[in-house]
């Protein structure tokens, strides 16, 4: 049994995010790895972009869905960090040669006006905090072969956040019901799949305050200002250059890109 | 084959699916007995069941359309919906007890019902003119049951097994199909207070009108108008549940209310 060293694994997926080279599942060579040694590797990983740079604008929320938390064998959802490097403007293009698999899934991101500190923190309170809410599409590209991973190694892989597409219409939600808003993702036209905003913990707006008590643990808070990817609402579709990707949100309005070489 | 082996066989085939109204228990599927069996002898079984049903009585209240999401049509391997007919004693009141006895094996889904008030005769009906037809929306679960053993269907099955109709539930408040995209509409399917689906009105045809609209067109191939005043169910939104005695469902939809109905625990009454 080897002890992980955190900085190397964390050096390792980094290279493979930016030589866009898929690699073997960490777990495999670490296999009694916990997930608190996978948040020790996310968190070397994110102060490796920070070194270089870049700005968080925000964490996110994976693994939202019963679905996904079954086949992970998971009770909790995980949580990542989405950079400055990795937002895809409105109606933008993304490029595939950046990336190595890309998959889309259609979300609700918060954007917090105030403040939110677990634990014990609730759906209902991380609304009175909302400022706005937007329809966004999240790009997911995990670094591992065929998305073949355990659930230590997605979080270690900073839940395979690649990039992002906020959409440009903000909505306050108080005049919303998150967990009802009918979602449609479709690829040129195309319907592929659809929800409804319960697919994400229940509600939406739960996940954000399951958030905010994870963060709690290691003593950080949801920040005023922060835009945060609550969870997918739809399953993830698999991209090729040449698609053209709109999701719409009822009462959120309508976010796009489109993929290209 | 001559008009009477025809008309026989269509009687035949209709007297074979009533066997599992009559055991209370699923018989085999008619594509077993034919396997020639076409979509439109299988819709003359289906309306000569319904004759029978409205000389026993019965009155019709509206039509079901079916095999309305990619998912259903894919696993029947057809590339167009089916319908079916609501009789009055299809009718369950919102958050009222169904018999278990009443049902065979029965499975729920969630769906956007509406309430004609204009006629709407095919063909070369449009979105626009269902949209304009109707008088209000309501949120509905379809309680779909198979006459076929383990539901082991063809598409001619379900047709001639009246599109697999069972009992239907209509819940909510009238709303006007004013400023509401029904294509956007989520809904939230509950068994026993656990979400099993969430879905979206486009997840039938990518419209629930475009189905009402097929219907309408589908019906004048058999001089059928569908009248002011009947209840359509425009088809699933998420995938069917299956249900069990004690069950209870409830669908949330967004805008237009909930609806909600329990299997009784009793099995034999």
């Amino acid at each position: 049994m080897s002890t992980v060293n955190y900085q190397s694994t964390a050096e390792f997926l980094h290279r493979a995010e930016t030589e866009k080279k898929d690699v073997f599942r960490i777990t495999a060579d670490y296999p009694d790895m916990t997930i608190d040694d996978a948040y020790k590797i996310q968190e070397k990983l994110v102060a490796i972009k920070l070194g270089q740079g870049h700005r968080v604008i925000g964490p996110k929320m994976g693994l939202t869905s019963q679905a996904k938390m079954k086949q992970m064998n998971v009770e909790e959802p995980i949580y990542g960090y989405i950079f400055d490097y990795m937002v895809v403007p409105e109606g933008g293009a993304l490029s595939m040669q950046e990336l190595i698999h890309p998959k889309v899934e259609a979300e609700i991101a918060f954007v917090l006006g105030k403040d939110i500190e677990g634990p014990g923190m609730t759906g209902a309170q991380v609304l009175a905090a909302t400022e706005y809410v937007v329809p966004a599409l999240e790009i997911i590209d995990s670094r591992y072969e065929n998305f073949k991973f355990t659930l230590p190694d997605v979080i270690a892989d900073n839940a395979s956040s690649s990039r992002v597409v906020i959409g440009n219409r903000v909505t306050d939600p108080a005049g919303l019901e998150l967990d009802l808003v009918g979602v449609t993702l479709s690829i040129n036209g195309e319907i592929k799949d659809f929800g409804a905003g319960a697919a994400v913990v229940g509600h939406p707006a739960n996940s954000i305050a399951m958030l905010a008590n994870m963060l709690a643990r290691k003593g950080e808070k949801l920040k005023a200002g922060d835009v945060i990817l609550s969870g997918a609402v739809t399953g993830a579709v698999m991209l090729s250059v040449g698609d053209t990707v709109s999701a719409k949100l009822d009462g959120l309005g309508e976010v796009s890109f489109k993929v290209i070489e | 084959m001559n008009t009477t082996t025809k008309a026989e066989k269509t009687e035949k085939f209709a007297e074979h699916l009533d066997q599992a109204n009559i055991q209370g228990r699923g018989v085999s599927p008619l594509t077993k007995l034919d396997p020639n069996l076409t979509v439109r002898e299988a819709y003359q079984v289906q309306l000569l069941t319904i004759q029978k049903q409205l000389e026993a009585g019965q009155k019709i209240v509206g039509k079901k359309i079916g095999l309305t999401s990619v998912a259903m049509q894919n696993l029947l391997g057809v590339d167009q919906p089916d319908y079916g007919h609501l009789l009055n004693g299809m009718v369950i009141e919102n958050g009222e007890e169904i018999s278990f006895h009443k049902v065979l094996q029965p499975k729920v889904e969630a769906e956007i019902a509406f309430v004609l008030k204009k006629d709407l005769a095919g063909p070369r009906v449009t979105e626009m003119d269902v949209l304009q037809a109707t008088d209000y929306v309501l949120p509905a679960l379809e309680i779909v049951d198979s006459r076929i053993a383990d539901w082991n269907i063809k598409l001619q099955d379900t047709i001639a097994d009246n599109a697999s109709s069972g009992l239907y539930v209509l819940g909510g408040k009238p709303l006007s199909i004013d400023k509401l995209d029904l294509a956007q509409v989520g809904m939230v399917l509950y068994k026993n207070g656990e979400i099993m689906n969430t879905g979206v009105g486009a997840a039938a045809l990518g419209h629930p009108a475009t189905c009402v609209a097929w219907l309408a067109n589908k019906l004048f191939e058999y001089g059928i108008t569908l009248k002011a005043g009947e209840v359509i169910l425009s088809g699933a939104l998420s995938a069917a549940i299956s249900g069990e005695p004690g069950d209870h469902f409830q669908a949330r939809f967004a805008h237009l209310g909930e609806v909600n109905v329990r299997f009784s625990n009793k099995v034999d009454q």
